[in-house]
């Protein structure tokens, strides 16, 4: 056997893969960033600019802020940023009461045909959005309540998914501390406030940040059950500003609204990057 | 095949940025393995013995210093290449793998002349199952077996390719007590047949004394003490090794060399010729006690564990630097029931090591 | 401790009564609504019951145009993203330096607003009068081009779907696949290693064994949520996907809800539960594979 030629060999190989590998990790991050870039520059470009370019410039000298006010002058783009705040915030909080509340039955009280809730619980997760959501526009357009928050909010409260992730994290807790709770004669409301959500904040936590983004990009029942743009959200406003908007196809602006649109995940992502990340890896899937 | 190691070194950078100081994992480690024999690679947890493994098996890189299988420098060599087998402490057996293909899974990995028939790799799996009494195992899942049968099959799967060293990281650390001494004599006894230059480690004391044929002794990256095992236990170089030797442990007391005479607190317990006055660590083995009216050594006596074949001996004393002092006691000597206890101490089972850096006082 | 606490009614309250009004009372009416024909949304009457609704949604061409399409683009894009998940996750897995980096990167098309970047993805492959757009730049390198890739031809537009349905679904897949490597016990590969497998060899008898669980539960929820696939047809083509001849079955189910041309609830109940079926039917199959191959 020669020694030095395989030693040698091997390094190489070791190097030349190393290369290929950051080589192609690279270019799925170029192709994960282009578009964000894309989208920040075109936002920064004037109008003039960009369409006198035939052949689209990568980079930008004169940069202007234009397009930001014209998002919010020309087009209610404030209005679909506050509504999809407002939405978002009524929608997660409705959301961790009934998930805090049901978890906490499960996981800790005892009571009659719970086990077998549960399994009906469970087998709830498999119902597709799409088949429910007919009875839901037709359920919510009989009780008027189209253009209203609260139809926007009703349908999208429950979560089947999140009630079992925090059911399973309550469930860790172990019953002495319920026990002696009971001894001292603590009520189960009180417990449940005082002991099982602080144990639990982080899987609360995670829950919140998943449905905050789950609100935020939330397209479908908002498309069907508003066209009043006095309550659109910026996912369909974006489509609407895409249709309608700023009388001509003014498309730096559009892009200065994607941005606004875009901004507050990513910010609230790179925040929370960890638990978002382990949090979806639990079981949420995007749509 | 014999192996040697000179001056082997492994150091890792620093984890910690404001503390950019080097960890040194193996420090200068010089050893010669004769061809054929077991070797137990002994310490505590974080002395380097398992990076002295991973450094023979070639799955991480020595710093500094050589390896030589026989007569050929493998120091640079990648893995595959040395033509080690390894069974890892948790078995590493391929779980979606029956035992027949976890066996045969390394010779499937030989290419060009060397590549074998399935005829051959069947009878060559075969072959090592039968060495390690697993043969009528073969068309089992891992899962489906017990701690003992799972490490026979890990050791038929380093044998089978006829390994020039096989490597033995912790093998018995996951089985229970009765497996483990089982398991240790098994080890042994396909050593012996095999004849394959083996090394293993472990942090148990027992097992590398009871079937090594040398042991190496080693703590912070650093060799102690190399030799048969019971000369390493009855002539350790240091206190170290004089403690992590042995059960129950060395018992040891702070104590000083006058005239050539050993004191522990203020009574003359042993003469020892040929030692300057100063003071010193005493470490007597629980064997080293003879229970004795006029004893040399007084200590309180706080309890009597009766074992069968022995006595157990629990005192105290002021100068122990052990919370108790256990000797062991032939059964047949009565202890008197009594606040304090006498002994005088067998001169071969007393050890002397210098108070400053505990190395060994010989007399 | 007392066995029985009616109580814990009382906690499940709220939850009970928001999914039994807004999931299992809409799945059951779901079915009712299917089965009537000649629904009539404002008087509310209908005038039979019967298949009828079924014959109608499978014979309109605009359901079969979006049959089509949602096949085409789930046969393209869950092997494609699942595979290019898993070379990305390799490579990740292989390298120390700059690894979270890479990650947080990759996820980032998670967090963002699909009809919002959908609008970029769009003005980089549109043709405009102004500008034939950065795809077909690129492409005239290599003497191609231009094609309108949002008002062009058929499979340019089917080309950009997938393009775009492959970057929303990747940092998903990619987050489960490095999840699903780093717990493949390391001494696995060191074991390897000293018996001399080669990468390849490692690859297909070690690693690919052990994260087939998640390599399936990836091409299974890849499967349920391409043919589900709407918003990124939406945020490409527009609202109108019936003109741009790009709807997508969930797409037609909406519109024969609301829009231009909706107002037939039956007709939507019916194409739902076709696509339940579709659904149903492909995850089984995968099932049943599925436990053939997968260890566990």
């Amino acid at each position: 056997m020669d020694y030095e030629k395989i030693e040698r060999s091997a390094a190489r190989r070791a190097r030349a893969g190393k290369a290929v590998t950051y080589f192609l990790l690279t270019l799925w991050a170029i192709a994960v960033l282009f578009p964000f870039y894309w989208m920040v520059l075109t936002s920064v470009k004037s109008y003039g600019a960009y369409n006198s370019e035939w052949v689209p410039q990568l980079y930008t000298l004169s940069p202007t802020l234009q397009n930001y006010s014209d998002a919010f002058t020309q087009v209610p783009l404030g209005g679909y940023f506050l509504n999809t705040i407002v939405f978002t915030v009524a929608t997660t909080a409705m959301m961790l009461v009934v998930t805090v509340l049901a978890a906490f039955a499960f996981a800790r009280l005892n009571f009659r045909g719970r086990d077998l809730a549960f399994t009906l619980f469970l087998s709830l997760m498999m119902i597709p959005s799409e088949l429910v959501v007919i009875t839901n526009f037709v359920t919510i357009t009989n009780w008027n309540l189209r253009n209203t928050f609260l139809g926007l909010i009703l349908p999208s409260v429950t979560s089947v998914f999140y009630i079992y992730l925090l059911k399973e994290n309550f469930a860790q807790i172990p019953d002495e501390l319920y026990y002696a709770a009971k001894v001292d004669g603590t009520s189960d409301l009180k417990y449940l406030l005082k002991v099982m959500i602080p144990i639990c904040r982080p899987t609360i936590i995670t829950i919140t940040i998943l449905k905050v983004i789950e609100c935020w990009n939330s397209y479908i029942w908002p498309r069907l059950i508003t066209d009043d743009q006095a309550y659109f959200l910026v996912s369909n406003g974006i489509q609407e500003i895409r249709e309608n908007g700023f009388g001509r196809e003014n498309i730096p602006a559009m892009m200065a609204a994607v941005v606004v649109i875009s901004l507050p995940l990513i910010v609230l992502f790179l925040i929370f990057r960890k638990k978002i990340m382990a949090g979806v890896s639990r079981g949420g899937v995007k749509g | 095949m014999k192996v040697t190691l000179q001056h082997l070194t492994k150091t890792y950078p620093s984890r910690n940025k404001k503390q950019p100081q080097e960890v040194v994992a193996v420090n200068d480690f010089t050893f010669e393995i004769p061809d054929g024999k077991l070797i137990g690679l002994l310490g505590p947890s974080g002395c380097g013995k398992s990076t002295t493994l991973n450094l023979l098996s070639g799955l991480q890189k020595p710093t500094g210093g050589r390896i030589f299988f026989g007569d050929d420098d493998v120091t640079d060599l990648p893995p595959e290449h040395r033509g080690v087998g390894l069974v890892f402490q948790n078995y590493a057996l391929y779980p979606h793998l029956t035992v027949k293909q976890n066996i045969t899974f390394p010779l499937e990995n030989r290419k060009g002349k060397d590549k074998l028939t399935r005829q051959q790799m069947s009878d060559m799996a075969l072959e090592a199952a039968k060495l390690v009494q697993i043969d009528t195992l073969m068309d089992r899942k891992p899962s489906e077996l017990s701690g003992g049968q799972q490490q026979r099959v890990a050791i038929a799967r380093a044998l089978v390719k006829m390994p020039r060293v096989l490597l033995l990281d912790e093998p018995l650390s996951n089985l229970d007590a009765r497996l483990r001494l089982q398991t240790r004599e098994e080890i042994r006894r396909i050593q012996r047949s095999t004849g394959i230059t083996t090394v293993f480690v472990t942090h148990d004391q027992e097992e590398a004394m009871s079937i090594s044929d040398l042991i190496v002794v080693m703590k912070d990256g650093v060799v102690q003490q190399t030799g048969r095992p019971q000369e390493v236990y009855d002539s350790p170089a240091n206190l170290f090794v004089a403690k992590f030797l042995g059960n129950p442990p060395i018992n040891v007391f702070d104590g000083s060399v006058k005239g050539q005479v050993l004191y522990i607190g203020e009574e003359a317990v042993l003469e020892v010729p040929g030692v300057e006055d100063q003071s010193v660590t005493a470490a007597v083995r629980p064997e080293g006690f003879v229970l004795s009216d006029t004893g040399a050594l007084t200590c309180s006596l706080t309890g009597v564990e009766v074992m069968g074949r022995d006595i157990s001996v629990i005192s105290t004393h002021p100068n122990s630097r052990n919370a108790a002092i256990r000797s062991i006691i032939a059964a047949e000597n009565a202890v008197r029931d009594a606040e304090t206890v006498r002994f005088d101490l067998k001169k071969n089972k007393v050890f002397l090591f210098r108070r400053e850096d505990g190395a060994r006082i010989l007399f | 401790m007392e066995k029985n606490n009616p109580k814990g009614w009382l906690y499940l309250l709220p939850a009970a009564a928001f999914l039994g009004f807004f999931l299992v009372y809409p799945l059951l009416d779901v079915f009712v609504y299917s089965l009537e024909e000649g629904y009539n949304f404002a008087s509310q009457t209908y005038w039979g019951v019967g298949s009828y609704n079924y014959a109608y949604v499978l014979h309109d061409p605009y359901f079969l145009q979006a049959l089509k399409n949602t096949f085409i683009l789930v046969i393209i894009t869950v092997p494609l993203s699942t595979g290019l998940a898993l070379l990305i996750s390799l490579g990740l897995s292989s390298i120390g330096k700059l690894r979270e980096l890479y990650q947080t990167v990759y996820f980032l098309p998670y967090v963002t607003n699909t009809l919002a970047v959908g609008l970029v993805f769009m003005i980089l492959f549109k043709q405009t009068p102004y500008t034939d757009g950065l795809a077909n730049l690129i492409l005239s390198r290599f003497g191609l081009g231009p094609v309108d890739f949002i008002g062009g031809p058929y499979w340019a537009k089917m080309f950009v779907l997938c393009f775009y349905t492959v970057w929303v679904v990747m940092p998903f897949k990619i987050l489960i696949l490095t999840g699903a490597l780093a717990s493949v016990d390391q001494t696995y590969y060191n074991a390897a290693k000293v018996d001399g497998t080669g990468r390849l060899r490692t690859f297909t008898r070690i690693t690919l064994p052990m994260i087939s669980p998640s390599l399936f539960y990836l091409v299974i929820t890849g499967f349920i949520g391409a043919f589900k696939a709407y918003s990124d047809a939406v945020a490409l083509f527009g609202t109108d996907l019936n003109a741009a001849g790009m709807n997508t079955i969930v797409g037609y189910i909406y519109d024969m809800l609301y829009g231009d041309s909706g107002g037939y609830p039956s007709y939507a109940s019916a194409a739902a539960m076709l696509l339940f079926a579709i659904v149903l039917t492909i995850t089984c199959i995968n099932l049943l594979v599925s436990k053939k191959h997968v260890h566990y």
